[in-house]
């Protein structure tokens, strides 16, 4: 325990810098406090000319930004935008000519990207006053100041951090936290093909929520039916192929199974065909006239012209999805366990037969203690990959059987199907980031709980 | 093994339609494989092929330089913004995928890359964008190379950056393959993304649609042993490499797993 402190102490000193911000500005010289306003002063007054430059460069263009566009798609957040398009009669055309209206999904992500832009903003005016406050100090205690080719060079060395990070950063800054803010505040919208609000539409609290929680409404009660679902298939989904792929691993891995290579090659070809492959071709199959029930016929075992309702009977297609995701998903657990039953410890093996322990007896007192042990942030992360399990489903059954007409999803669709259904072929975009949010914190939920308690978290402190 | 064996046997098949009395096949022609090749007037095969093999090019190089930096600096690098930026891609890797997928495509048709050529610079940017949320395996392998190595570096007066590039890439070239080939792929398997970017762009199709056009009610009757034959095609390359790099996936999770 006082290693781990102490390391922890060692961790938090090392990126303690005495030049930080709030010092800057309680103790910093004029020319320090003066960056604060004019971006770069500081550094330029301090031999820093060129870092100092492009400080000013940055605030300069960020305010020009903010008074040509900033300004006005942050004050259009508010409404989101209220001028219909209008259709305008042109005499001289003889035509009816359409005035641009406003179109409050890109008001809304114009006024995100701005705030966003202006946080970006906020971070490089503390890097302002850091570095002006450093450059200040360092020369008056007449110690070297960094030239901008030795800065450049930093950056190769101990600053390789920012050079490595900044792009792929930008990236997930620009493809996956804005839209995911995008679509979160579209949850708090009336952005829906419902009353038609597909061009113009506003701000609506929490009633979305409200609609998707009450369970009396057509679209309440699909989404406790849907999330039940979820969890048992996300269950079922996980557990099945941990299972089974561990057993199968345990099989190959035996002192007495010949040819392993042969073996596992055949169980790893299915997974090699891609995904969405051999879903399709089990989808084909298993229609009503398809591959399996000809089969069958031929076979005698059902009458001719009769046939299995894999995906036309809701408990029927239930069952067929968890099968066929054990059969597509046990290639890749059986991959994955090999790896880490081969880390079990021999002696444990060793040991317990000494004492005369049978297979099964070895199996759950020794294999699947350590497997759970050792495999729960692996366990956790299938869970949540089976909750988010698009393509099975999609590409199976698409959700269907439907069996009420009313509602938008079928038997077999999970909270994320039902959210494509929702959003693209619907276009009932509110309710969608509705059923996305809730689907994030049922998992981050359950996620942090388990992790927090798992052996991994609390050795590596983070992932 | 059943149905890679049916699928196989099916684009072979002489008789067309989807729906069949019998399990194999009452003649055999190689006709499928021409049609997918010479019949570009209803689906254009050849260009959905290039259009897929340019994107998985790109992309793969952009993502593997993504994931390889990322990891590297988590895993090298002390600073301060390293525990966050692993605990933000644990909470982000928890919101459902394409929860966002409408958002992406919106802000890329607001930049103005959702019609023409511009959709292929979109699905490449959407392919790689993400890709340094997922460093968890790279970072693993990176874990457990000698820490002793780079300090004896950096005792010898190497930049950080000449450790990247001179000796923990070399290292570590199992992993990279695998990254790339990885990346490489996904492309080629990935459909979702692909029908919400490309929408009714079809001279921008990548192939995993026009295989799953190929399965819809107007073209099925025609194209379903096509459809089989271009599944072949694309499963032969992709199963043969992970076939061979099968070790590392091993590898690369038990390091993962390990922490």
């Amino acid at each position: 325990m006082n290693a781990i402190t102490a390391a922890k102490m060692r961790r938090t000193l090392e990126f303690e810098s005495p030049y930080t911000c709030i010092a800057a500005l309680k103790e910093g010289s004029i020319e320090t406090r003066v960056s604060a306003v004019l971006m770069g002063f500081g550094n330029i007054v301090h031999k820093q000319l060129v870092k100092g430059l492009l400080f000013l460069a940055a605030e300069v263009a960020y305010i020009v930004f903010m008074v040509m566009y900033g300004f006005h798609n942050i004050y259009m957040l508010g409404s989101l935008g209220t001028v219909e398009r209008q259709e305008v009669w042109n005499e001289e055309l003889q035509v009816f000519e359409y005035t641009q209206g406003d179109q409050s999904i890109l008001l809304l992500l114009y006024g995100l990207a701005t705030i966003l832009l202006t946080a970006v903003m906020f971070w490089v005016w503390r890097g302002t006053l850091k570095s002006a406050y450093k450059a200040e100090r360092l020369d008056k205690a007449g110690k070297h100041v960094n030239s901008f080719t030795e800065d450049l060079k930093a950056l190769l060395d101990e600053n390789l951090y920012r050079l490595l990070m900044t792009p792929p950063m930008i990236f997930i800054g620009a493809l996956t936290i804005l839209p995911l803010i995008f679509m979160i505040c579209m949850a708090f919208t009336n952005y829906s093909k419902i009353d038609n609000h597909l061009v113009l539409f506003d701000w609506v609290g929490l009633d979305n929520f409200a609609a998707l929680f009450d369970s009396g409404s057509i679209l309440g009660s699909t989404f406790w039916r849907v999330l039940a679902w979820t969890l048992v298939w996300a269950f079922f989904a996980t557990f099945t192929n941990y299972i089974a792929g561990m057993i199968l691993a345990i099989v190959i891995n035996r002192h007495e199974t010949k040819i392993k290579g042969f073996w596992r090659f055949c169980f790893v070809l299915p997974c090699a065909v891609p995904m969405f492959v051999s879903l399709l071709i089990m989808r084909t199959m298993l229609q009503p006239d398809g591959a399996v029930n000809v089969l069958l016929r031929e076979l005698g075992v059902i009458a001719e012209g009769a046939s299995l309702p894999f995906f036309t009977d809701p408990t029927w297609a239930r069952v067929t999805v968890i099968l066929i995701n054990i059969w597509v998903g046990v290639p890749y657990t059986l991959l994955q366990l090999t790896g880490v039953l081969q880390n079990i410890p021999t002696e444990l093996y060793e040991a317990a037969k000494v004492d005369g322990a049978n297979s099964i007896q070895t199996f759950f007192r020794i294999t699947l203690p350590y497997m759970l042990y050792v495999t729960t942030p692996y366990l956790i992360a299938t869970f949540t990959g089976n909750v988010n399990n698009f393509n099975v489903i999609y590409l199976l059954s698409g959700g269907d059987p439907v069996t009420d007409l009313a509602s938008t999803a079928g038997s077999t669709d999970l909270l994320v199907t039902w959210l494509y259904k929702l959003t693209i072929d619907k276009q009932y975009y509110n309710v969608g980031a509705v059923v996305g949010i809730l689907t994030f914190i049922i998992l981050a939920v359950g996620a942090l709980l388990t992790y927090r308690n798992s052996k991994s978290y609390r050795e590596e402190g983070g992932i | 093994m059943f149905p890679v064996l049916w699928v196989v046997l099916t684009s072979f098949r002489g008789e067309k339609g989807s729906y069949v009395s019998t399990f194999f096949p009452k003649t055999y022609t190689l006709d499928n494989y021409a049609k997918l090749f010479t019949d570009t007037t209803l689906l254009n095969f050849p260009q959905m092929f290039m259009n897929t093999l340019i994107i998985a090019i790109f992309s793969c190089l952009l993502s593997s330089f993504f994931v390889l930096s990322a990891s590297f600096c988590l895993s090298r690098l002390r600073f301060r913004l390293r525990k966050p930026y692993m605990n933000m891609a644990m909470i982000l890797g928890l919101f459902p995928g394409f929860m966002s997928m409408v958002a992406v495509y919106f802000i890329l048709k607001a930049v103005g890359l959702t019609e023409g050529n511009n959709v292929r610079i979109a699905l490449i940017l959407c392919y790689s964008g993400g890709a340094a949320l997922g460093f968890q395996i790279i970072k693993g392998f990176f874990d457990t190379m000698p820490k002793e190595l780079d300090e004896a570096a950096l005792l010898d007066g190497c930049t950080r950056w000449q450790i990247f590039t001179k000796i923990t890439l070399p290292l570590s070239k199992p992993i990279i393959i695998y990254q790339i080939l990885t990346s490489f792929t996904a492309p080629w398997v990935d459909f979702i993304f692909a029908k919400v970017i490309c929408r009714a762009n079809a001279d921008q199709y990548t192939v995993a649609i026009g295989l799953w056009r190929m399965l819809e009610k107007e073209y099925i009757d025609n194209w379903y042993t096509s459809f089989a034959a271009g599944a072949v095609l694309i499963s032969i390359p992709i199963a043969i490499l992970f076939l061979k790099l099968q070790k590392y996936y091993v590898n690369g999770m038990a390091g993962a797993v390990k922490g």
